[in-house]
């Protein structure tokens, strides 16, 4: 798993700012992800966490700084953002299922129209990738007919069958019922140990604990702290998550 | 005890109607008076209503007068080309109640019930002294068989079908107008003779076809990043819905042909057409902008995160969500543009309405007692009133349909 051998960075964001209005969201972000790696990013509510992740696909514009994403660099060239696109999934909070398309529908839909793969092709695919979240016979309905586990192990399923090199969770739990946090856990940590390079922002801690290899800190829109999960968790060096730390575990 | 088991069956109601009465509408004394005296106003009305209904000879001067209703001025050795364009509706219609079952099917067989009943009518009064249309019985009855056809073919070869249909439905409206208008071997009918409730139904329905797809670019213009794009969007639509319709009407007949060349001319129905339709698209764009406003914005992110380009998402997600979500509000807004269009007769175009007051006003009636106004306009209302009803009552039924799975 933590694989320390110095590979090519497939993630590199240097200096990245952004500001909404007056207020600075995101302040000299520099990080650098292997390919492989898995991230949790963690931090107060408010530390820009999530802006961070979503500047990544550029669902947010950050206004300073190079974010570099398997060697495409993010400009405001529109064939540049779709190329990065292609190659990052991510899931939302929200879950952000097409609720008036199928299960099937809502997977098939972007290998459909943005690899321009058949119909049967896809449809292979998605079969595979719900049986590999468990809801394989869930296929032909809808949306508002699943639970918000169900659902969102769908979004995962959904943003995988584009077989992107980096998947994006932003807070992928928090909006469920603590009885389907586990059931979605349990899909991401079976996706992390397939190798894929994941940037996670959650406060599930049990979860970075056991998958992580690096761990983030934010605060007030920097990065204060990042190491492997024990350094994190036995010996902060910051104030900041020495507190955060200790009101959330 | 009675009313424990109404509770317990509600399907089965063992109240009798005795108790019911006293329950609901004698339970105290001034309920009393109030029932009493509501049901003695209902029965003035309907008596009366039915009485002048059963007994009035005004019927007469609608059915001498009834291909005027349909078709207006329209040549009669020329009507059968109305009647052809109908008999073709009722083809695909039965065809596409066959295919797609369910909704289209209902509608399908509430058309060809009209049909049939109003071919039963056309036959108790054959061509002895009034003029109903040339063969007027023959048609309705063979135009409601090829209906009963087309659901019962259209159901056993459904797969097959689908998009002949689709395609056929398309070219519905243009091959329609060319037999209605000739040119191509038939004998020109000018529109200044089109009139009745043929001219309602033309502009009405070029009204919804074309301002739909108008009013959806409108719309989504005014979202646009693009200013240009955008400001002439906001302009169109703050200008048009600023102006009442008549004004519209009015610009459209007198000061089109001033930006137009000489040699440019377009006849009064046209101009009519584009004003409707200018008018609806303005309203519609705004309809679908709430829709499209009322979509949480994770759906639009959820597909770029995808790598769907703008029109993608906007074709494949928003849209279809948007659409979906304002059915009421756009059959709504399709009701009242088939009833405006009743103001084309200040423009001099003779549609349902102008016609029911030419017929009224034929001196044939002039000594018929209490005159044929009221006969005429009962007539048209009734048929403003099953239009507008199916309208209504369909979009009920999409509703629900729709919301079948969505929750």
């Amino acid at each position: 798993m933590a694989d320390q051998t110095n590979q090519e960075p497939i993630i590199i964001c240097e200096g990245v700012n952004k500001w909404y209005g007056e207020f600075h969201a995101l302040r000299d972000v520099s990080i650098r992800v292997r390919r492989g790696e898995v991230v949790v990013i963690c931090g107060p509510s408010g530390s820009g966490k999530s802006t961070f992740i979503r500047t990544i696909n550029r669902l947010e514009e950050h206004q300073q700084g190079t974010i570099i994403v398997d060697g495409i660099e993010m400009t405001n060239d529109i064939r540049n953002i779709d190329a990065i696109r292609r190659e990052t999934g991510m899931v939302f909070q929200q879950f952000n299922l097409f609720p008036h398309l199928t299960v099937m529908q809502n997977i098939t839909l972007a290998p459909i129209w943005v690899r321009k793969k058949t119909r049967k092709e896809s449809d292979a695919k998605a079969k595979e990738l719900l049986e590999r979240v468990g809801i394989v016979e869930q296929a032909q309905k809808f949306p508002g007919q699943l639970s918000g586990g169900q659902q969102q192990r769908v979004a995962i399923a959904r943003a995988l069958a584009m077989e992107p090199r980096i998947m994006l969770f932003d807070e992928p739990t928090s909006a469920l019922d603590p009885e389907m946090v586990k059931e979605v856990l349990d899909v991401m940590k079976e996706l992390a140990r397939g190798g894929i390079t994941m940037l996670c922002v959650t406060h599930e801690m049990g979860f970075a604990r056991e998958v992580a290899d690096r761990i983030v800190f934010m605060d007030h829109g920097q990065i204060v702290e990042e190491g492997n999960p024990e350094q994190i968790f036995s010996a902060p060096q910051h104030e900041r998550t020495k507190l955060f730390l200790s009101q959330i575990l | 005890m009675t009313t424990d088991s109404a509770r317990a069956r509600p399907t089965k109601p063992t109240v009798v109607l005795w108790d019911w009465l006293r329950q609901n509408l004698f339970n105290t004394w001034y309920n009393a008076i109030i029932s009493v005296v509501i049901a003695f106003l209902l029965y003035q009305l309907l008596s009366n209503l039915l009485g002048w209904l059963l007994t009035t000879q005004g019927w007469i001067a609608v059915l001498t007068n009834i291909r005027l209703l349909f078709v207006g001025r329209y040549p009669p050795d020329q009507v059968w080309r109305v009647e052809v364009v109908v008999a073709l509706i009722a083809l695909l219609t039965g065809l596409s109640g066959g295919v797609w079952k369910g909704i289209v099917r209902n509608l399908a067989t509430g058309f060809g019930l009209i049909l049939f009943v109003l071919s039963l009518i056309a036959f108790t009064f054959p061509n002895d002294g009034f003029n109903p249309m040339i063969a007027a019985p023959i048609f309705l009855l063979g135009s409601s068989a090829l209906l009963a056809l087309g659901i019962w073919g259209g159901s056993r070869i459904a797969e097959r079908l689908r998009i002949p249909l689709i395609i056929s439905w398309v070219l519905l409206y243009p091959i329609g107008i060319l037999i209605i208008r000739g040119g191509v071997g038939l004998p020109v009918v000018e529109t200044n003779l089109w009139g009745g409730l043929l001219l309602t139904l033309i502009l009405s329905s070029s009204g919804i076809i074309l301002s739909f797809p108008l009013g959806v670019l409108l719309a989504l213009g005014r979202r646009s990043d693009l200013p240009i794009v955008k400001g002439f969007c906001i302009a169109y639509i703050e200008l048009i819905r600023g102006i009442p319709l008549v004004t519209v009407l009015f610009m459209a007949q007198l000061m089109l042909p001033l930006f137009l060349p000489d040699q440019v001319r377009i006849d009064s129905v046209v101009r009519a057409m584009v004003a409707v339709t200018l008018f609806s698209a303005a309203y519609l764009a705004e309809n679908v902008r709430g829709g499209l406003q009322s979509l949480p914005r994770g759906q639009a992110e959820a597909a770029r995160a995808l790598g769907l380009n703008s029109v993608q998402t906007t074709l494949l997600i928003t849209l279809p969500q948007a659409l979906r979500a304002i059915i009421p509000v756009l059959v709504g807004q399709f009701i009242s543009l088939f009833k405006d269009t009743s103001l084309v007769v200040i423009v001099g175009l003779i549609d349902l309405l102008g016609i029911a007051r030419t017929i009224y006003s034929q001196a044939e009636w002039k000594d018929f007692t209490g005159g044929v106004w009221r006969e005429t306009l009962f007539v048209v209302a009734v048929i403003y009133w099953i239009f507008s009803f199916t309208m209504s009552r369909t979009s009920k039924k999409i509703e629900e349909k729709m919301s079948v799975g969505y929750r």
